[in-house]
Formats: structure tokens, C-alpha cells, sequence
């Protein structure tokens, strides 16, 4: 894996982190009842973030990783989505059983969320403005006049030229990248502990998703925030991850620190996905794929879901569910032959 | 935007002479002698019949007739009745009754129609929706003048809760039941309207951004979730005016309202082709300004459009 790119980057999850964990998901387990039937989306995931660290969540589309966010942040579609098990905790508290009151409080001031598509997340009848400068308004009580050049700063801090006269247009008026940038300046409004940033590059075009990137990995580091990176792009994750979780039907398959991880993958499914990332070396060639589709959630395999699609595919795999096991301090495979993967060379 | 208006106003022009020009050859095709009847039980002298053919170009063929009339009319004249009497007062009198019952109805179905549809549009298949649902279908099914001698049976002479009909000042307190049944069919589409409005934008992605901005419900529905469910039942309303004063003939008759349905059917019934023309002309304006405002409304609401 010495073609990919690391940073080597000190990571700021090392200094001062506080005792206790900021954003911890324990055992969630989240279900889709349809007409055709109960779909498992999310299977029992568990990951974290601290203060300072970027996570990033990685996984196919129908993998769960929006799910799990969109249960973290209470905006889960119910129906069909419920949530039949687990914890969310934030400060060591289960949101789960917070009131609604008390889960509002949090939205946007402890955890706020960049979506993917800033035309349709942004209403498109309010000036950027209106929709950042609300958030002052109602939950810091400020004035009109301030709430607008608080949300005039804020444009200027995620670089948006003439922050003061675009403060005024409407979402339509911005070129893709820049309302990407509004959307990262409204989710930063209120200062949170923690960003979920679910696939935001995934709707630019290339230039734009580095820019975007950087200026999210840049904000995170001067605000120390926790940082979840949700993709299915390995190459956006690279740069700014410290660690990373990989994700598949619903579950954690492997995580790991981002080193770690493109270095030595431990699951067969990592291995695949690292391995279909083009190459220039092997221009010409044809592209490797993992065989297979994602498996429909209505009809998960037994054993290992990726049973029916893993080259190192044994019997017990079919039978057994492999646990989420840690590999020495830093990471954890849910393989059967997980440790096999790691020693060999 | 003001190169738009009046681009728009100057469209006016054309539909405006189409328009008359049609109702002017309806109107002269109805069968039926303008002096039957005009002179008590005797036939009308010949000196008469004479007099006033003359006097109206009724000789003339009928384009000829509509471009002497629209002559007039350019000029601010709409004519007399054979009878003598200015077309313009009947219009004066008539309008103010008819759009007093409009705006009536309009706020009965903008008021019923637009709550109904924002609760059950929220609430999807709860008790109000079904009840809503059954309702509106009720209203949509039962023509105006079933309704209205309902109403007008039940509440007028059993329980005698309201005059059984409208005096000749038309107050605004004797409109309401009137109103009701003018507009009950248009608030039934207006609650049907805005249910699918609020209930197809509960599920947009700005709402869900709203909520994960942390704003109170009430904050996400009535600021996020409303103004964008409106733009469509407010432009239904806008042009709704125009079409509740062009249907309110029947109701007029029923609570026997002094308004423009009523001359209007006299007119007809009477071969009084200047009276109607003119009463339609003057609602054909009402229609196409209505239309107007609808638009510029429409881009008031919605930033996304812009007229140039």
C-alpha cells in the first residue's frame, strides 16, 4: 500500500484530551420497518470521538453510515426508521432517553451536522444569511442586526468572498463549493463539541472537494472540535482522519488509526476497497472490484455478511458472526482470520 | 421587473378585444327578439322598432355592431339599456355586492381551507385527516345551489338563525353564509391543496436541516416548513377571487343578492348584449389583474423566480 498518501500529521487527540469520551455509540441498533418487511440497517455499531480527532465512517452506500449519524443527531426518519437497542452517549449521557427537549439543546450548540447536498438542505426561500443568523437569534436571543453580522463573520471564516454582500442572496445564487461553505458556516454557528460532516464533498466536483476538505480539517483543528467524516471515498478520508472506521451492513468491520489501516488492513473487506482505488501504475489495466453486491438488508447473510463476497471465504464464516476484536491497543477487526491478516506480510 | 409588468400589461390589450369580441358574438347568437314583450301585451309600433334599431345598429352585421360598441367603450361609454338606463350604473351598483361576497368567501376558504390543510398535512392519517378527508370529499360532491338551499332552509327558515335572504345594503355579517357556499367547493381544493404542500415538504431536506439545527418545532413549521407549502395555495387563491365573483351567479340567485350574476341573467335573458358585455368585460379585467398580481406574489415568495 506505499502508493497511498499519508500525512503524516500529529494528531491533536494526543494533547489534553479530557477523562471522559465526547461522543460514544454503543451496540446502536437501528431498524427499517417496510411493507416488504424489517430492514436491519444498523446492527450493533459502536464507535467514538473525542475532542480534537477526526473519525472518519467509511462504507459502500446501504453500509448505515448516514443512518447511524442521522440517529446521533434525532433526525432519524420515524417510520420507518426505529431504534431497537444501544446507546448514544454525549458527556456520558444516553441521548436515547433524553427528553426531546433536552436532545434540541444539543442540536447545533453539542453536535451539528453538514449534509451532503447544501441546494437542498438550505431552504431555498431564506438568504444565507436569514438561516445562520436565525440560530443567534433564537437560541442566543441576539438581535436582528447582530445575528446578521455574526452570520456575515461567520461567511468570512470559511473564506466565502464579500461575506457582507452575500449574506443577502439566496442558496441558488452560490456555486456549489461556496454553498458547501455556507452550509459548514451555518453548522458552525453555535460553536458545537462535535461536527458529523456526512459525505459533504461527495455532490463537488474535484478541485472544490480538496478545498472543502482542507477548510474542514483547518476549522476542526483551530476548534478542536470532534470531527466524524462520513464517505465512501478513501481518498477524501487520507489527509484529515486520524482514525477510521469502516463499515458494512450495518456494522463495524474494522477500525483503525488511519496509518494503520492503508498500511496493514485487517478485513478482507478493507483490503477490497483499498485495492479498487484506480492506479496510475496500473493505467490500462482493469480495475479491480470486490465481487458482488452489498447485501439487501431485508435478507442479511448469516455468519459474516460479507461471507458470500470475501476471497478468504472459509465455512465457518457462513456460520459464525465474527466479533468486533481488538487487535492490540489501537484497532479492532470483526474477521475470523484477522489476526492471520495482520502478521502476514 | 417593471419591464415585465408592463409587458404583462400590455398583453392586456389583445386578450382584452378577444375576450369581448367573443362574449359580443355569443351574446348576438343567442335566438330571441329584443323587443318581444318590450311594449306590455301589444306588439312594439313599427316607428319604435324602427327608432331603436337605428338608434343600436341592430341592422348592421354583428362585427360592424361590436366595433361601434367597442368605439363607445374606448371612450369610457358602455352604453344604455334599451330601456334607457346607463350600463355603467348598473355596473356600479352590481360590483361592490358581488366583490363583498368574493372576498367573503375567500377569506371562509382561506381561513378553513388553509388550517385544515396544515393540520392534516402535518398529522397524516390521524382522525382530523380522515374526517378532513371525508369532508372535503362532501364539499367537492354537492353542487353550490344544493348547498346553498340547504343552508338557506335550515338556517333561514327552521331555525332562523340568519335572514333567509340578503338585504338590498348587503352588510358583511349577512354575507358569511352566502360566502360559505360560494366558496365551500374552492375550500375544499384548498385544504386538499395544502395537505399534499406541507405534507410533500415535511419530508424536504431543509426541514430535516432546520431540526437538526436545533430550532423548536414550532420554529421548523411555521417559518421553514409553511412558507414554502404556501406559495402554491396562495397563487390558488389569488386567481380564485376572479372565479368566485364569475361564479357567484347562482348563489346570488339563491339569497337573492343584488350583484352581477343577477344582471348578468337578466341581461341574457332579455337580449341585453350591451349590459352583459359590459358586466363581463369588467370581470375579464378583474380575472387578468388577478392573474398579474399572482405572478408578481409568486416571485415575491419564491426568490428562485425572477421575471426579466
Amino acid at each position: 500500500m506505499s502508493n497511498v498518501y499519508v500525512a503524516d500529521k500529529p494528531s491533536a487527540a494526543r494533547e489534553g484530551r479530557p477523562s471522559g469520551r465526547l461522543l460514544e455509540v454503543e451496540d446502536l441498533r437501528v431498524e427499517f420497518r417496510t411493507r416488504d418487511g424489517v430492514a436491519k440497517v444498523i446492527n450493533g455499531v459502536t464507535y467514538h470521538v473525542d475532542a480534537g480527532e477526526t473519525l472518519a465512517v467509511l462504507g459502500e452506500s446501504g453500509s448505515g453510515k448516514s443512518v447511524t449519524a442521522q440517529t446521533i443527531m434525532g433526525i432519524l426518519d420515524t417510520p420507518p426508521g426505529f431504534v431497537t437497542g444501544g446507546e448514544i452517549r454525549f458527556h456520558g449521557k444516553d441521548m436515547l432517553t433524553m427528553s426531546a427537549e433536552e436532545r434540541r439543546r444539543i442540536r447545533g450548540e453539542g453536535i451539528a451536522m453538514v449534509f451532503q447536498d447544501a441546494l437542498s438542505a438550505l431552504n431555498p426561500v431564506f438568504t444565507v444569511g436569514f438561516q445562520i443568523a436565525e440560530q443567534f437569534r433564537v437560541r442566543r436571543g441576539m438581535s436582528r442586526r447582530d445575528a446578521k453580522k455574526r452570520a456575515a463573520e461567520m461567511l468570512d471564516q470559511v473564506k466565502i468572498p464579500n461575506a457582507k454582500q452575500r449574506v443577502n442572496e439566496y442558496p441558488h445564487q452560490f456555486s456549489g463549493g461556496m454553498r458547501q461553505r455556507v452550509m459548514i458556516a451555518m453548522s458552525l454557528a453555535l460553536d458545537p463539541e462535535v461536527l458529523i460532516a456526512d459525505e459533504p464533498t461527495t455532490a463537488l466536483d474535484v478541485t472544490v472537494q480538496a478545498q472543502i476538505m482542507d477548510l474542514l480539517g483547518e476549522l476542526q483543528r483551530e476548534r478542536q472540535m470532534g470531527l466524524i467524516l462520513i464517505t465512501h471515498d478513501l481518498g477524501v478520508v487520507a489527509d484529515v482522519a486520524d482514525r477510521i472506521a469502516v463499515m458494512y451492513a450495518g456494522r463495524i468491520v474494522e477500525e483503525a488509526g488511519v496509518y494503520e489501516l492503508y498500511a496493514k488492513p485487517a478485513h478482507p473487506y478493507t483490503i477490497g476497497l483499498l485495492e479498487s482505488i484506480p492506479r496510475i501504475d496500473e493505467k490500462g489495466q482493469q480495475l479491480r472490484t470486490i465481487r458482488g453486491l452489498p447485501p439487501s438488508l431485508l435478507r442479511i447473510p448469516t455468519g459474516c455478511p460479507f461471507h458470500p463476497r470475501c476471497p478468504m471465504a472459509q465455512p465457518v464464516c457462513a456460520e459464525k458472526v465474527p466479533p468486533l476484536l481488538q487487535l492490540g491497543s489501537t484497532r479492532a477487526s470483526a474477521c475470523h482470520f484477522a489476526e492471520e491478516l495482520v502478521k502476514r506480510d | 421587473m417593471g419591464r415585465y409588468v408592463l409587458r404583462r400589461l400590455l398583453q392586456l390589450i389583445p386578450v382584452f378585444f378577444g375576450t369581448t369580441l367573443l362574449i359580443y358574438a355569443l351574446v348576438w347568437a343567442v335566438p330571441g327578439d329584443p323587443f318581444a314583450g318590450k311594449c306590455g301585451d301589444r306588439a312594439c309600433p313599427d316607428s319604435y322598432v324602427q327608432f331603436m334599431t337605428e338608434k343600436y345598429h341592430l341592422d348592421d352585421p354583428w362585427p360592424l355592431q361590436y366595433v361601434f360598441y367597442m368605439g363607445h367603450l374606448l371612450t369610457g361609454d358602455f352604453g344604455q339599456t334599451f330601456g334607457g338606463r346607463d350600463i355603467s350604473e348598473i355596473i356600479a351598483q352590481a360590483y361592490p355586492n358581488t366583490l363583498k361576497l368574493a372576498l367573503v368567501g375567500l377569506i371562509i376558504e382561506a381561513i378553513i381551507g388553509l388550517t385544515a390543510g396544515v393540520l392534516t398535512g402535518l398529522r397524516r392519517n390521524g382522525f382530523l385527516d380522515n374526517l378532513v378527508l371525508v369532508s372535503t370529499l362532501f364539499l367537492l360532491a354537492i353542487p353550490t345551489f344544493v348547498s346553498g338551499f340547504l343552508l338557506q332552509f335550515i338556517l333561514g327558515v327552521q331555525f332562523k338563525i340568519i335572514d333567509p335572504t340578503v338585504s338590498s345594503e348587503a352588510r358583511f355579517s349577512e354575507l358569511i353564509v352566502p360566502g360559505f357556499v360560494l366558496a365551500s367547493v374552492s375550500m375544499a381544493y384548498v385544504a386538499r391543496l395544502t395537505r399534499t404542500s406541507i405534507a410533500e415538504n415535511s419530508r424536504s431536506d431543509y426541514v430535516r436541516t432546520a431540526v437538526a439545527k436545533g430550532l423548536p418545532q414550532r420554529r421548523v413549521v411555521g417559518v421553514h416548513l409553511l412558507r414554502n407549502s404556501l406559495i402554491p395555495v396562495v397563487t390558488f387563491l389569488g386567481t380564485d377571487l376572479g372565479s368566485l365573483m364569475g361564479g357567484a351567479i347562482v348563489t346570488e340567485g339563491i339569497f337573492s343578492i343584488n350583484g352581477i350574476g343577477r344582471e348578468v341573467f337578466r341581461a341574457i335573458t332579455t337580449k341585453e348584449s350591451a349590459t352583459v358585455v359590459g358586466i363581463v368585460v369588467v370581470l375579464v379585467m378583474v380575472y387578468l389583474l388577478m392573474n398579474l398580481l399572482v405572478d408578481l406574489l409568486y416571485a415575491a415568495l419564491d426568490p428562485r423566480i425572477r421575471y426579466e
